[in-house]
């Protein structure tokens, strides 16, 4: 049985921690909304990119020279796997959700015998991936421990790097790992295939029709090769985005948990120590009355 | 034929404008061209330069965009750029001390890969201050 004092250093130690707990879920919230913001001010630009890209592509889908953006090199031997992670811990799951899949991915080609490469951003995913992958990876992790607001910029170098080691025939598929924003509570891992671009079907039906009178500036072709290596941008800053908003998210989520367990803890620590306290209280009280009594 | 098209500006990080006006002078890949009410549907790309919008209030409002493409249809056009600035937020100083500084930087670039992307930022400011000397 741990003395009054002992008692009493725990629930001091659990309220402490407590308030850090709390001050960092306040914080993610504020964060997740800063990021939310920034999530959806970029949802327009990648909408119409995607919309124009599909209807370019489905009109452009059958003939010759199409970019290998889009077509493909032919191959599906060697796949680069982008994994995507936080910069920090103590956000759940967060991480360890994106790398399980990304690990899932992995086995799964080797399985198939094609060749792996990886490429991490974020710190987290790179230290657990690199324990059982340390072969497969091409490169230290892309830093942005550095960076407090995500700019279009950091998606840009690293979307150039990876088109430029696709020009040089470095891979065939490129696939981003990343986790999707649903709600405080949910988010999901995903991957992403940005080489060649997958152009969601039904968006191309769509927008199919209304496109038949557009007069083009180059021509067709020429647009839809320029766009396809920007939309590999577009489409890594709108996963780095839902990542942010993901991390903050599970953050507060974890960080909520936490201040109630240790609420929970304090609450019980304390039962125990009231109880200790009266029954010294008694136990004081029943040696004054023997005392007393052994007086009289 | 209306006397106003909507404009909409949108660059990756967020939506610059989104408003009546009453025209718009784009740089195309292949030229200025301009765009007033009840153009004829156009896809083009952008240049690097100076998109010109003559305001309802027959005021200008300038903006400088770089990468990506404009869309026209009817009485709506939208531009999505890579990079779009309200030009007036550039200090012709202040660039070409940056310029000179990124000439320096292109001749200290020990390597490739460094001198790749120092080159590309040149580029880019040399384009932004075209912009800003000629309006164009």
């Amino acid at each position: 049985m741990p003395s009054l004092k002992d008692l009493r250093n725990r629930i001091n130690s659990v309220k402490a921690t407590q308030k850090i707990t709390k001050a960092m879920q306040m914080v993610a919230a504020a964060k997740l909304r800063h990021a939310q913001e920034a999530a959806e001010a970029a949802r327009p630009y990648s909408q119409r990119m995607n919309a124009v890209i599909a209807r370019l592509a489905s009109r452009l889908k059958d003939q010759e020279g199409i970019s290998p953006f889009l077509a493909g090199t032919g191959r599906e031997d060697v796949h680069l796997l982008v994994v995507c992670t936080a910069e920090r811990g103590l956000c759940g799951a967060f991480n360890a959700n994106i790398v399980k899949l990304a690990t899932e991915h992995i086995e799964r080609l080797k399985g198939e015998g094609r060749t792996v490469k990886l490429l991490c951003v974020g710190r987290k995913g790179y230290d657990q991936l690199k324990r059982p992958y340390r072969d497969l990876m091409i490169d230290a992790p892309v830093d942005l421990k550095q960076v407090k607001r995500l700019r279009f910029q950091h998606a840009h170098e690293i979307a150039d790097r990876l088109i430029r080691m696709f020009e040089k025939g470095e891979f065939d598929v490129c696939t981003l790992f990343y986790s999707e924003f649903q709600s405080v509570i949910k988010q999901t891992p995903r991957p992403l295939q940005l080489i060649p671009a997958r152009i969601e079907e039904q968006t191309a039906e769509e927008t199919a029709g209304s496109g038949a009178t557009y007069e083009y500036e180059p021509d067709e072709q020429e647009i839809l090769n320029d766009l396809l290596p920007r939309n590999v941008s577009v489409q890594v800053f709108r996963a780095l985005l839902e990542n942010a908003a993901s991390e903050q998210g599970a953050r507060m989520t974890a960080m909520d948990n936490a201040t109630r367990n240790a609420g929970e803890m304090i609450r019980t620590l304390t039962l125990d120590y009231n109880r200790q306290r009266q029954a010294l209280i008694t136990k004081e009280l029943m040696e004054i009355i023997s005392g007393a009594e052994a007086i009289s | 034929m209306a006397d106003a098209l909507k404009l909409e500006l949108v660059s990756p990080e967020k939506e610059l404008a989104s408003r009546m006006v009453r025209e718009v002078l784009v740089p195309g890949l292949e030229g200025y061209f301009e765009v007033r009410p009840g153009h004829a549907p156009v896809l083009s790309i952008l240049r690097p330069g100076v998109l010109r919008i003559t305001e309802i209030s027959n005021a200008e409002t300038q903006f400088f965009v770089r990468g990506g493409y404009v869309e026209v249809g009817g009485d709506e056009m939208s531009v999505l750029a890579e990079y779009a600035m309200p030009l007036e937020q550039f200090d012709a100083e202040k660039l070409q001390r940056e310029i000179r500084w990124a000439e320096e930087d292109l001749q200290d670039a020990r390597n490739e890969e460094e001198h790749r992307k120092l080159a590309e930022r040149l580029d880019f400011l040399r384009a932004l201050q075209t912009a800003l000397e000629t309006g164009f």
